[in-house]
């Protein structure tokens, strides 16, 4: 069991995270945040922090384009994501790469991925590679409910299956792939078991929305990851604000369906409830956190704001090494 | 330096095993690379000289092949993946396209891929439409992605050889017409051909030609013919379609004012397209008559032998273009 100081961790994480994407959100709308793909992690906050919190800093993570919440999650400065985000020189990707492609070498986090499937092959490589060097590091590869129904996804968990490769596949399930539900477009809605196709671990499903379910279930499957090779975790969440940012219809469409997780199944207000319950007393550390995590995303805005564009001389740099 | 006589699937295979026993993070994967000893030859042997660490089977899954080859490139290892055949690296184009080459530009440099994708290329054995395409210049499109096309055995060796040494993705077709055709092979293993060099293949001061793989042999041919009646041609053989080295083109239209562009590849939008449009730009006041294309048919290819070779360049129709240009 987590000690009280990592739980407060896991606490900030999703709050900063929450924060930032309610930030940027707005920003979006205000046009301070230019182009046409953002896509949120609010409601998934507590599978991102909970899963990356289950590797050790020589595992590596790769995502989807709903990127933004593993970049933190991975302890990436919010500065130079903001900055990416507004397509500035001084973004983690040079302005250049956008929302859907945060990366960070130095904290092994491989990206994010703007083809759907596209990213779970390169998860494979990567777990590769530490195969290869005799290396006990592992992949996390999260990946959404609509990816599984990709032919990436088929030829990606079946090589890394016959080649013992050592990843999570961890699903992302939030109900949708843009706007179509899962059941609608999945053959087996129950996504976790399409691993036993590939005759792969299959460790089952998991409540997204509990940050300790998260944990304990993606520290079984790095465990195993780690000495055996793939295994397959689903869990099941709910996305707030729709696929992308400019996505209007959706909260209107489904509006009783979002009511009822941002009431009933929020994970932050579930983690916070959690920890009011375990702690006497907590709550002002927990504001205190919160106003911090705030001044945190404000300071990254103005951080962001104040860079400059790339130049022309940055666009011909980096197309070859 | 001495050299050996050697066919260019020979010489691909001496660059390849050359390079493995030189550098431990390269690997090769593919269908049938292995036991089956290469679909096409190039890997004889390796399954036992390396074994299966270093000699990967993989299923028949090329979006995996060029996806996990692109990660293993990133995570550091220096992946050579085979595409049995041209034809199915249509199934990895995005593989090879959105991520090969564009990972590094997208992440502003944070990652390298030190990939070679290796693929047999070409028509001409009634392989039907299906499996009979040359769409080189389609990769080429592409920044972020090198595209070499070897068209005699020494160059297959120096080429490969200089693509597994690069830092960057490498799309690396091979002419299956040409992979037993034998020819000269320098015995020195640091041999490497310079990525985006072409070559001069043959002097001439009356008509430029400009090929790459199998359409340099066509133009090679053209060129002994037409040499007999007095017609001197130069044939430059771009080897790499990007980077696209035009200096001996510009260098060699500036002599003769006439040139043809002879391909394996589609008519539109193609490498003779692009050879056109630059001398055009480039060399316009050099210019005495239209630059003329050999091509294949604008038609997907049938199976009938006598229908197939009519769809197919060759020496003749290289020749009817030159006559046309002088």
């Amino acid at each position: 069991m987590p000690n009280k100081e990592t739980l407060l961790e896991w606490y900030r994480q999703m709050t900063l995270i929450r924060q930032f994407e309610e930030k940027c959100h707005a920003l979006y709308w205000d046009k301070r945040i230019t182009g046409v793909y953002m896509h949120l992690y609010s409601g998934h906050e507590a599978i991102g922090v909970g899963a990356v919190a289950a590797l050790r800093e020589d595992d590596h993570a790769i995502t989807s384009y709903r990127d933004h919440g593993i970049a933190l999650a991975r302890g990436i400065d919010p500065k130079p994501l903001m900055a990416e985000m507004m397509g500035k020189k001084t973004g983690i990707s040079g302005g250049k790469g956008g929302s859907m492609h945060l990366a960070s070498r130095e904290h092994n986090f491989w990206g994010g991925y703007a083809i759907v499937a596209g990213h779970l092959p390169l998860a494979a490589g990567i777990a590769l590679e530490s195969r290869y060097n005799d290396k006990d590091a592992v992949v996390l590869c999260l990946l959404g409910d609509g990816a599984s129904n990709n032919g990436y996804f088929h030829e990606a968990l079946n090589m890394s299956a016959i080649w013992d490769l050592p990843v999570i596949w961890l699903i992302e399930n939030n109900g949708y792939g843009m706007g179509t539900a899962v059941h609608r477009v999945s053959g087996q809605p129950e996504l976790h078991k399409k691993a036993v196709a590939y005759g792969m671990k299959d460790l089952g499903c998991v409540d997204g929305q509990q940050v300790l379910e998260v944990y304990e279930a993606v520290s079984e499957a790095v465990a195993y990851a780690r000495e055996r090779g793939p295994v397959m975790l689903e869990a099941v969440t709910y996305r707030y604000s729709g696929h992308g940012v400019s996505d209007r219809q959706y909260n209107t469409r489904l509006e009783d369906e979002l009511r009822d997780w941002l009431e009933n199944k929020d994970p932050n207000k579930l983690f916070c409830q959690y920890l009011q319950s375990k702690y006497k007393g907590i709550d002002e550390q927990l504001h205190q956190l919160d106003l911090a995590m705030h001044a945190l995303v404000e300071e990254a805005v103005e951080y962001a704001e104040s860079q400059p564009a790339p130049t022309y001389d940055d666009l011909f740099t980096n197309v070859y090494a | 330096m001495g050299q050996k006589n050697l066919p260019m699937r020979e010489a691909l295979r001496r660059a390849l095993l050359e390079e493995m026993r030189r550098d431990e993070k390269i690997f090769v994967m593919g269908e049938e690379v292995g036991y089956w000893q290469g679909t096409h030859r190039v890997t004889r042997g390796f399954i036992d000289e390396f074994g299966e660490k270093r000699v990967r089977d993989t299923p028949i899954s090329e979006m995996a092949i060029a996806g996990v080859a692109v990660g293993a490139a990133m995570a550091g290892l220096r992946p050579v993946a085979e595409m049995m055949t041209i034809n199915f690296a249509f199934l990895a184009f995005d593989a090879i396209i959105n991520h090969a080459a564009k990972i590094r530009y997208m992440f502003d440099g944070q990652f390298t891929v030190p990939l070679v994708i290796r693929a047999a290329s070409g028509w001409g054995d009634q392989a039907t439409a299906s499996h009979s395409h040359t769409p080189e210049p389609i990769f080429a499109h592409f920044p972020g992605l090198y595209v070499g096309c070897p068209a005699t055995p020494a160059d297959a060796y120096g080429m490969l050889k200089a693509s597994i040494r690069d830092d960057n993705p490498v799309l690396f077709t091979e002419s299956i017409a040409l992979y037993s055709r034998p020819g000269p092979v320098p015995d020195d293993e640091d041999y490497l051909v310079p990525i985006g060099k072409s070559d001069v293949k043959r002097e001439g001061q009356h008509v430029t030609l400009v090929a790459y793989a199998r359409g340099v042999d066509w133009a090679l041919q053209a060129a002994n013919d037409l040499a007999k009646e007095g017609i001197e041609c130069e044939v430059v053989d771009l080897r790499w379609l990007r980077p696209l080295d035009l200096e001996p083109v510009y260098e060699s239209f500036k002599k003769t004012n006439r040139c043809v562009v002879v391909e394996e590849s589609l008519p539109h939008f193609s490498f003779g397209s692009e050879i056109a449009a630059q001398l055009q730009e480039n060399a316009f006041d050099y210019m005495d008559a239209p630059i003329k294309r050999v091509t294949a048919a604008d038609v997907p290819l049938p199976f009938a032998k006598e229908i197939e070779l009519m769809a197919l360049p060759n020496k003749d129709k290289v020749i009817q273009a030159v006559r046309e240009v002088l």
